[in-house]
């Protein structure tokens, strides 16, 4: 028996607004846009509400319901969690009715959708555990697989999961770490002892999440015909075939009229006809089956670009200078404990305010054009630096303020600091 | 190949991009073997060993492109542009029936009816070179209609048509009801060398550097379609939070006397220099000494001078209404109204070294891509195509 294990990462950054240097200074609200422009975040959620989620999850409800085999898997950044509570109650509800039915499981990520993992380790610690809290607040859930943000992984993050006691770890199953081998099988992590690690199959996935309204794509269209033979083709000699992708690929990505939501919907009948299918998530996979092989990722494997690195995040300077001043911001922020300011420095660490300083312009600088809401990479650099400039005149009006509020004896009385 | 080609102005006697531009194109087209007699209204001092040029004798030529209005056209001083036109056109009858020629070139409007008279007697194929429009010039408002005419009827009467950028492009088709088929883009390119400015004399106010001032640089004709008043507004925002600054004004027009008295208006007199029109070398020291160039034109079918300027490793600020923002990646780019914007990517570029270490460095590879010699090979496959 082969498994399908289908998992949706589900993410909205919030995007930062049109911020010049004269709002340095003046104005802290750097995620509230309420223009017509992109970046409105409230605007943007609303659309891909009404475009993905709502249709999409009502879409898997009634397989959920039609097939008690079917199951899926989700993870939900925090920031992600924070709008669908702030923006209406609508779509949480709507994922609450999937969860409720038993065959959902929920994964583990960093709350702020950040590389945190790779700048700092005491602060992407913090960030899953807040990821954790607020999925069991929300959803009553323990998550037991981790997800890194981009799929970024290492063999070092790998043993910091089974540290963290996580049974399982998401991967690319990509060919130049896989070599001869198929991604179709479980894995333990170079270095580890018992976490096993699950690698997508990018092909089959990225057919899918990118290739399905292709119309030069020789196999275009995509039928769910089409696509369960070349499943069934593959799962003769495989565990399980993992088909991972943002969940925004539906309806978002890929538009209502390139008839997506038919070929979801269409797709567990289709391959359900092959008995030897069936359908289950990443910690039933991790239980059924033993690992077969070691893999080894000694540098860092994302789900991006043909490089499948970190370049699209930081490799131009200008992503790097605004990643390392980020960073080096992280003891100051921390000190002050004002949950404002460490909230929007937090919110700075989401992956999507690099991606958008990304100056790749050929290939895939065009998937990076599409989801930029800025007019250009300099723009998105400039407007997250003039950002980090009045987040660090915050904290030292803050300090300035905790100094004058200190008494002789020393101690900081933050009562008086705030009159 | 020969090339009978009209032009109005060559350095250094021009008066902005048009002369740069057939210097350039020129040039690197004679290295492709092709064989130009260049035509210029009036007798000039130059020998240039790669071109034969020809004078058609008109008395009384002015500059090219010193009309924005129609009162200048219709005063007689010194001749009338059109008048000037015309009787290029006449010359060049008799200039097309003595040199052998395969095809026939005209760079902008003044040079359209010397262009077709041409055409009628050597009956070889025309090429209507669109460096910009009347309708640039004036920024679509108040554009002289005699002039527009002679651009309609030039781009009419030609075989093909060469436009500057999709940019220039998009308005002959959108302005002159051209059929977008007829028309080919080939960019401008930059002669990396001729910008290096000679390491002898120096600038008087270059010693402002030493200050720690930061210099901003508007280089351009102080018309309306350049758009220097946007330039001082933006600097008067850029004061108003860092005063280490100068904001360099270069070039002269019909406008210079009204943005000397508003930077007096809006208080930032002693932060502006007014160095006027500027040529060769000094006007080479003066991008070199500058931080930033900001070229916000109103409509600039392509703008030269962004890449002079990215081509000395300057940050370049420029006009999304530009015909270089098409092929400058290296570059930061705004809309020419908002001032505020213009301001913020001013102070950024001064503020934040590794985006203005990286801009410039995209920019040199943009630059590479832009030379007159691949300008020139386009030009060469236009010729073939009408020729055969």
């Amino acid at each position: 028996m082969t498994a399908i294990c289908f998992y949706f990462q589900v993410h909205q950054p919030l995007r930062t607004k049109k911020y010049r240097v004269f709002d340095i200074g003046t104005d802290h609200g750097y995620f509230n846009d309420s223009s017509s422009m992109n970046t409105n975040n409230r605007e943007v959620f609303s659309k891909v509400s009404k475009k993905c989620y709502f249709p999409a999850n009502e879409t898997i409800l009634k397989l959920l319901k039609k097939y008690k085999e079917f199951k899926v898997s989700y993870s939900f950044s925090g920031v992600f969690l924070e709008q669908a509570l702030e923006f209406g109650n609508e779509v949480i509800d709507s994922f609450r009715r999937l969860i409720d039915t038993g065959r959902v499981e929920i994964l583990s990520e960093t709350y702020y959708h950040s590389l945190s993992f790779f700048y700092s380790k005491v602060e992407f610690e913090k960030q899953v555990n807040l990821h954790k809290n607020m999925v069991k607040k929300l959803f009553a859930m323990d998550t037991q697989v981790f997800r890194n943000t981009e799929l970024a992984y290492t063999n070092e993050l790998a043993a910091w999961a089974e540290n963290s006691g996580f049974r399982g770890i998401l991967a690319e199953g990509w060919d130049p770490i896989l070599g001869w081998r198929s991604p179709n099988f479980v894995y333990r992590p170079k270095g580890t002892e018992k976490i096993k690690l699950l690698l997508k199959n990018y092909k089959l996935s990225d057919d899918i999440a990118f290739r399905f309204s292709d119309k030069s794509w020789s196999e275009w269209p995509l039928t769910s015909q089409k696509y369960s033979a070349w499943i069934s083709e593959v799962e003769k000699n495989a565990q399980t075939i993992n088909l991972f992708m943002d969940y925004e690929t539906f309806g978002e990505h890929q538009w209502r009229s390139t008839g997506i939501f038919e070929f979801l919907e269409s797709f567990p009948t289709e391959i359900l006809k092959n008995k030897n299918i069936y359908f289950a998530t990443p910690s039933e996979v991790i239980s059924r089956f033993k690992a077969v092989g070691e893999i080894d990722v000694p540098a860092v494997l994302t789900w991006a670009d043909t490089e499948r690195d970190l370049s699209a995040w930081t490799g131009n300077e200008i992503q790097q200078s605004a990643i390392a001043e980020l960073y080096s911001l992280e003891r100051k922020i921390l000190a002050t404990d004002d949950q404002k300011i460490i909230r929007d420095w937090r919110m700075l660490t989401t992956s999507d305010h690099f991606y958008y300083m990304c100056t790749k312009w050929s290939g895939d600088g065009d998937v990076h054009k599409y989801f930029n809401p800025h007019d250009s990479p300099y723009d998105a650099y400039i407007n997250f630096m003039n950002i980090l400039r009045d987040l660090d005149l915050r904290v030292e009006n803050y300090r300035r303020m905790a100094r004058r509020a200190t008494g002789p004896g020393g101690e900081v009385n933050m009562n008086n600091a705030r009159k | 190949m020969k090339v009978l080609m009209f032009g109005w102005e060559l350095p250094p006697y021009n008066s902005g991009g048009l002369g740069e531009a057939c210097l350039g194109l020129t040039k690197a087209l004679s290295k492709k073997g092709v064989r130009i007699t260049f035509v210029l209204p009036k007798r000039l001092d130059i020998d240039l060993d790669f071109l034969e040029i020809l004078f058609a004798d008109l008395p009384n030529v002015g500059p090219a492109y010193s009309i924005s209005s129609p009162d200048d056209v219709n005063s007689d001083k010194p001749m009338s542009m059109i008048d000037s036109a015309i009787m290029y056109a006449q010359k060049a009858g008799v200039i097309a029936s003595r040199v052998t020629h395969d095809v026939i070139h005209s760079h902008d409007w003044l040079t359209f009816p010397a262009g077709i008279a041409a055409k009628r007697v050597s009956n070889k194929p025309l090429i209507a070179h669109i460096h910009s429009t009347e309708f640039d010039r004036t920024g679509g408002n108040g554009a002289n209609q005699k002039v527009a005419e002679f651009e309609r009827v030039g781009l009419v009467e030609s075989n093909r048509i060469i436009a500057n950028s999709e940019y220039m492009k998009s308005i002959i088709i959108r302005e002159y009801g051209i059929n977008p088929d007829k028309i080919d883009v080939v960019y401008n390119g930059v002669d990396k060398k001729s910008v290096v400015p000679k390491k002898d004399a120096s600038l008087e106010f270059a010693k402002i550097k030493d200050l720690g001032y930061k210099v901003i640089l508007f280089l351009g004709r102080i018309t309306l379609q350049k758009g220097p008043e946007y330039f001082l507004q933006a600097a008067k925002r850029v004061l108003d939070v860092d005063q280490k600054c100068i904001f360099v004004v270069v070039g002269s027009g019909d406008m210079y006397d009204k943005m000397v008295i508003d930077s007096a208006k809006l208080g930032i007199a002693k932060s502006v220099i007014f160095a006027g029109f500027l040529r060769g070398d000094e006007r080479n020291r003066v991008i070199e000494m500058s931080d930033v160039y900001v070229m916000p034109s109103v409509s600039e079918p392509f703008g030269i001078t962004a890449l002079e300027a990215a081509s000395l490793g300057k940050v370049v600020i420029i006009s999304k209404q530009s015909g270089v923002s098409e092929v400058l990646k290296g570059a930061l780019k705004v809309d020419f109204w908002d001032t505020e914007e213009i301001a913020n990517k001013i102070l950024a570029s001064i503020t934040y070294k590794p985006l203005s270490r990286f801009i410039t460095f995209v920019a040199k590879q943009d630059i590479k891509n832009l030379s007159w010699g691949v300008s020139a090979q386009k030009c060469v496959d236009i010729y073939n195509s009408i020729i055969n």
